[in-house]
């Protein structure tokens, strides 16, 4: 049976459609989890995605993280689901305190939409796990707050478990330590800020977020 | 009793805060040479009803920890006075 992915959707999500449609060319199963249901309604692994959820009133994702479904999925996240949180839902896997750190304004202060260059650091996560390591993937980012920002032990910690899963190769926003994407501990939720989604066809100009949703895929398919 | 509340948020010491950073660079342009140190946050206020102000502090010590604050990157600083006679 083809995974099941779970793609959440906020008032004010806008790539949830984008996730679904990638999901489904690489041969999974996806739905939307709508955000005022507590459930994850039994899917194999869950994305939070892009947009603006709540509009980023007062931050991004301070809102979003107290929506109902977010209740199941850090139950799911627990139990070792596989969670991916991409740019707004990175923000909000942060607010969420499933991810270590927080998300502050770009460096620069300008809104970012461009693609750029990502190594894969680690290939032990559930969105690397097929990624080979060392590789150098062009993936689109598109956010004005995706500058990462933690405590120096927090840091310490994701140097020294290898949590740091992807950097830029050139630092768009002032993330520290060129940090693009990092997963917990249980290495089953990863939250990054570039958009593998759209980097999903050549027609899209990239093909190369394939090998990271395929990780997810081939995580969600795997019996836990 | 009903209580003002002025909740004002900061980049925590030690954070960047380039709009802050942006800020302090173009002042010189203007002729302001001798302003440094800026640093941008944002004020929520609000009523709350509590039966004495050492309640209404604790509720919105919590409410900022929980929810109007990132304690990660930022701070609050609280400032509670008893709302005028007039407001009930």
């Amino acid at each position: 049976m083809a995974p099941r992915v779970g793609v959440v959707q906020f008032p004010g999500s806008n790539c949830e459609l984008d996730v679904v449609e990638a999901v489904r060319l690489l041969g999974g199963d996806a739905e939307i989890l709508w955000h005022g249901d507590a459930t994850v309604a039994g899917v194999d692994a869950v994305v939070v995605p892009g947009g603006f959820a709540h509009g980023d009133y007062l931050r991004p994702g301070a809102i979003a993280r107290f929506s109902a479904v977010m209740g199941a999925v850090s139950e799911f996240a627990a139990a070792g689901g596989a969670v991916v949180g991409i740019c707004n839902g990175f923000q909000v896997l942060t607010e969420a305190g499933l991810l270590p750190g927080a998300l502050q304004k770009n460096r620069g202060l300008k809104f970012l939409c461009t693609t750029v260059e990502l190594r894969v650091e680690s290939v032990e996560s559930v969105l690397t796990s097929e990624a080979v390591h060392g590789a150098v993937l062009r993936v689109p980012i598109n956010h004005f707050e995706g500058n990462y920002t933690c405590s120096p032990e927090t840091l310490a910690e994701l140097q020294d478990q290898d949590q740091v899963v992807l950097r830029y190769v050139q630092n768009p926003n002032g993330s520290v330590d060129d940090i693009a994407g990092i997963t917990n501990a249980g290495r089953n939720v990863v939250g990054l800020m570039p958009h593998p989604e759209r980097a999903s066809s050549a027609l899209l100009g990239s093909e190369d977020g394939l090998p990271l949703l395929r990780s997810l895929l081939a995580t969600a398919g795997a019996p836990a | 009793m009903l209580f003002s509340v002025l909740v004002e948020v900061s980049l925590r010491e030690g954070v960047a805060d380039p709009q802050g950073a942006t800020i302090e660079r173009s002042l010189p342009h203007l002729g302001f040479d001798g302003v440094r140190g800026v640093r941008v946050g944002k004020s929520i206020r609000f009523d709350v009803e509590a039966a004495d102000e050492g309640s209404a502090r604790t509720e919105v010590d919590d409410l900022c920890r929980r929810f109007l604050t990132n304690p990660v990157i930022e701070d609050a600083t609280v400032t509670v006075t008893v709302a005028e006679a007039a407001a009930r």
